[in-house]
């Protein structure tokens, strides 16, 4: 099966054409303004290194920062409003607050605390007013709030009453677009509510994206089905990138996290990413990467959604270098002017390229640097400023290698925090690789009320058949499938022995070649 | 040292007031951020709060302790209704047939070093310059009033849906037990006022100046960011004990509480040395090897060693380098009564206070 992955990032997209598990070709370009251009321009020059026609391909999968994007430019907002399903609690702390105050304003931020909510033992706090809520929502959308996003207190303990909330109002306010908080973020109200409401403003754009993104298929010949990839590595389709444009925002890290596991084949790792500006480190547990335990920056909002833990610094292969007075380096780089501004390309900046060939670490650009004062020492700080992150990434002093991948890889030492670097193959292309073989997950979440006839185990089980024939449904090879995560909660408000059982799966994509 | 006096608090100024008391929190208390957040809308409604001197106040004067009690992971998700206060000093009132004259902070140390002010701008009261622990401690009777024998009742609590409830004891014990049931009724949540004091009592057994203090601490720490322990340390007449990364933490829940120990591998300064500090939701007692570096009731505090925040017990990872500071604690808690309420014995460690 021939799959393309391209990856988006700040600074170049990337594109791979892959035979399964065999790597054909790839290529980088520039990223350019429309986002398109670079797309179109990477993909087709992948293809020609492959020497693949497009017509061969059997699926297209894309990892975009589109979303996150027109977020920190407050580009392409939409007017959103929120619904918190709370009284008589939760007024002591209104939505928005702690926003940017830019941010905000570019979504109106309007909204309304009705009835609602549930206690942490899931029993109600008050019962849901349908005349309240329909009025709410009325009046939202009268201020021009067509993106509605619903949160409840405790609705990841009980989610019932905010999909009440969605069925009420599907039928009452037509042409209202609403997006629920159990959908996106874990514990934490006003965390999971940021969330939520930033999903909706980022709907309509999530439509335009995905638009385009058909109608470039169309234009370079590809006639396969078309993916994009979450945040924890597996596939979502186009028509539910409408709904959760959230779900991807995070995809660049983890991308290049599962392409660096995939190229090496290890499954535990520390994943070094360096491109032109910044360094991002993370963590890969069994093929995947490791998650952000509490909430999560975002544009400057507090979030928790589920998003790979990864500490980022400005350090990249064009980070200009002060070798004066203060002896640093970046967080300013010369980005892609690298090719013109580098010593080693007979330019007059000295950047970490520059350093790391006068220091025999790699070969690049037409001639050899100058000689610089200080190399070893200003070496040392750079080689500090990735093992202190390396060292911040680790959870535990277990001695597991540390993957180097990106376009400024060339620069790591071989070792890190006592570490040992592995750099694979086409590591400059990982994250389009994490993006190209992306799994297809399958995830269920259900109350299953034990009885005589069944016990914890055979309910885990079921649950498990039911998310593996979600994951089939979602194209996953069903010989393939493994679970991924499992846990069940004892529920104390419902009569009898009831468990929410969540389990998620992950398979490989199986296409039907055309 | 001489600390700035601070006599009002805004909506701006309560941030270094949540810093503060973060480092004061000595790795517990709760997370401040629920609790700046409460703090700064009800300052943006009714305005900013009085910091005012005990001594101001005439002995007779009514100065009454609130504190938010309950889960951490409620207080995430269900936040008050924002009229508990409202409801709250009636009660008092009425029980002690007196006006209440300020808002006292019992804990200067983490969440409930904001709380307090949320309600003292709701109210239109000032709020004292002062606190009863000078830092955060896990139980309920471990303020500076009982060691002056004053009870910590009458008691109200109240809920976010308008109940509330008030109770004399027979001792702290059973106003803990009381408490602690009464919350898990309310939905695992509740805000109450407890240890209702004269300003004489007050005058005796204030730990004074705690409010300007953390303002000062947060402060320093907004304008100098990771460089800002060296200046704690003169300032506060402190020690610098530790400079390392996280190696291990141990972690179990025993007794309500999060108990565990954080291992250090020293870097720059105090490298190829190792270091162990461990916590009861705070951090209590801090050594190297054989040698104690410092105990409760003395401050054991940490700060992310790039960015100079405090680090809290609940949320310190593996990995992350953090510089350890003793800070003195209050001349009150060296008495030998204090000490056998909040020494390393109480806490079952076999070893003696000796102060920094």
């Amino acid at each position: 099966m021939i799959r393309v992955g391209v990856d988006v990032g700040g600074t170049n997209t990337d594109a791979v054409v892959m035979d399964g598990k065999k790597f054909l070709g790839g290529a980088k370009r520039s990223t350019t303004t429309d986002i398109l251009t670079g797309v179109e321009n990477a993909i087709k020059a992948a293809l020609i290194e492959a020497k693949t026609a497009s017509t061969r391909v059997d699926v297209l999968i894309i990892g975009t920062t589109h979303f996150v994007n027109a977020l920190i430019q407050r580009t392409k907002l939409a007017q959103t409003g929120l619904i918190r399903m709370c009284l008589p609690s939760g007024s002591s702390i209104l939505p928005f607050a702690d926003w940017p105050k830019s941010l905000v304003d570019g979504m109106s931020g309007s909204y309304k605390l009705i009835k609602g909510g549930y206690e942490m033992d899931g029993s109600e706090i008050t019962q849901l007013d349908h005349s309240e809520l329909i009025g709410a929502a009325q009046e939202l959308f009268d201020l021009g709030c067509k993106q509605v996003a619903i949160s409840s207190v405790f609705a990841t303990v009980r989610g019932d009453m905010e999909q009440e909330a969605f069925d009420v109002l599907s039928k009452a306010v037509p042409g209202i677009s609403i997006t629920l908080s159990k959908s996106i973020g874990g514990m934490g109200l006003l965390e999971r509510e940021n969330a939520a409401i930033i999903n909706a403003s980022l709907r309509p754009l999530a439509k335009e994206v995905v638009d385009s993104f058909q109608m470039l298929k169309e234009n370079i010949s590809l006639s396969c089905p078309m993916f994009f990839t979450r945040n924890d590595g597996t596939l979502i389709e186009a028509s539910e990138v409408i709904e959760l444009p959230v779900l991807t925002f995070a995809c660049g890290p983890t991308n290049s996290m599962r392409g660096a596991a995939f190229l090496t084949g290890l499954k535990d790792a520390l994943v070094v990413d360096i491109g032109g500006t910044t360094t991002d480190v993370g963590e890969v547990q069994d093929g995947f990467p490791r998650l952000a335990g509490t909430s999560v920056m975002v544009a400057d909002v507090r979030t928790n959604f589920a998003m790979p833990d990864v500490i980022s610094i400005g350090l990249g292969g064009g980070s200009i270098v002060n070798e004066k007075d203060t002896m640093s380096i970046g967080p300013i780089s010369v980005g892609h002017d690298l090719p013109y501004k580098a010593k080693v390309f007979s330019g007059d900046t000295l950047t970490a390229t520059d350093l790391a060939v006068a220091g025999g670490r790699c070969k690049v650009g037409e001639v050899m640097p100058p000689p610089i004062n200080s190399l070893d020492k200003l070496l040392e700080i750079m080689d500090k400023m990735i093992s202190d992150q390396v060292a911040r990434a680790r959870t535990s002093n277990k001695d597991i290698p540390v993957i180097a991948v990106g376009g400024g890889s060339v620069m790591m030492p071989s070792k890190v925090d006592g570490l040992k670097v592995i750099c694979p193959p086409h590591n400059d292309l990982a994250n389009a690789v994490g993006a190209a073989i992306a799994q297809v997950s399958g995830q269920v979440s259900r109350v299953v009320l034990l009885n005589d006839s069944i016990n914890r185990d055979s309910a885990i089980k079921e649950v498990t058949d039911e998310a593996t024939k979600l994951a089939v449904k979602r194209h996953a090879d069903p010989k393939s499938i493994s679970v991924l995560t499992v846990s069940d909660m004892p529920l104390s408000y419902l009569p009898g022995n009831n468990l929410l059982i969540n389990v998620t799966v992950v398979g490989d994509l199986l296409m039907e070649e055309i | 040292m001489t600390i700035k006096k601070i006599s009002y608090v805004d909506s701006k100024s309560i941030n270094a007031i949540a810093i503060g008391g973060a480092v004061l929190g000595s790795g517990g208390g709760g997370d401040p951020y629920v609790g700046r957040l409460m703090t700064q809308q009800s300052m943006n409604e009714s305005g900013g709060v009085n910091v005012i001197d005990i001594e101001s106040l005439p002995d007779d004067a009514l100065i009454l302790p609130i504190a938010m009690m309950g889960a951490p992971t409620v207080m995430i998700e269900k936040f008050p209704s924002g009229n508990e206060f409202a409801q709250l000093i009636p009660m008092i009132e009425k029980m002690l047939t007196k006006p209440v004259s300020a808002i006292l902070c019992i804990e200067a140390g983490g969440l409930n070093s904001t709380i307090p002010f949320a309600a003292a701008s709701k109210l239109g009261l000032p709020i004292i310059d002062g606190d009863a622990m000078g830092r955060a401690f896990p139980e309920l009777q471990m303020v500076t009033f009982t060691l002056g024998g004053i009870s910590a009742t009458p008691m109200a609590m109240v809920d976010e849906k308008g109940n509330g409830c008030n109770y004399e004891t027979i001792s702290n014990v059973w106003t803990e037990k009381l408490a602690r049931a009464i919350t898990i009724e309310m939905g695992g949540c509740a805000m109450c006022s407890l240890y209702p004091v004269s300003a004489k009592q007050c005058k005796d057994y204030l730990i004074k100046g705690s409010i300007s203090l953390i303002h000062h601490i947060g402060s320093i720490i907004e304008k100098n960011g990771f460089k800002a322990y060296e200046i704690l340390v003169q300032e506060l007449n402190g020690k610098h004990l530790f400079k390392g990364r996280v190696r291990d933490v141990e972690r179990r829940m025993e007794g309500g509480y999060n108990r565990g120990i954080v291992k250090l591998e020293g870097v720059d300064d105090f490298a190829n040395r190792e270091a162990k500090v461990d916590f009861q939701n705070e951090f209590l007692v801090a050594t190297e090897g054989d040698n104690v570096l410092a105990t409760t009731p003395d401050l054991i505090c940490m700060f992310d060693a790039n960015t100079g925040s405090p680090v809290t017990a609940e949320t310190i990872k593996y990995g992350l380098a953090v510089n350890v500071l003793g800070l003195p604690c209050d001349p009150i808690w060296q008495s030998e009564k204090a000490i056998e309420m909040v020494g390393p014995r109480y806490f079952k460690y076999d070893i003696d206070y000796k102060p920094l």
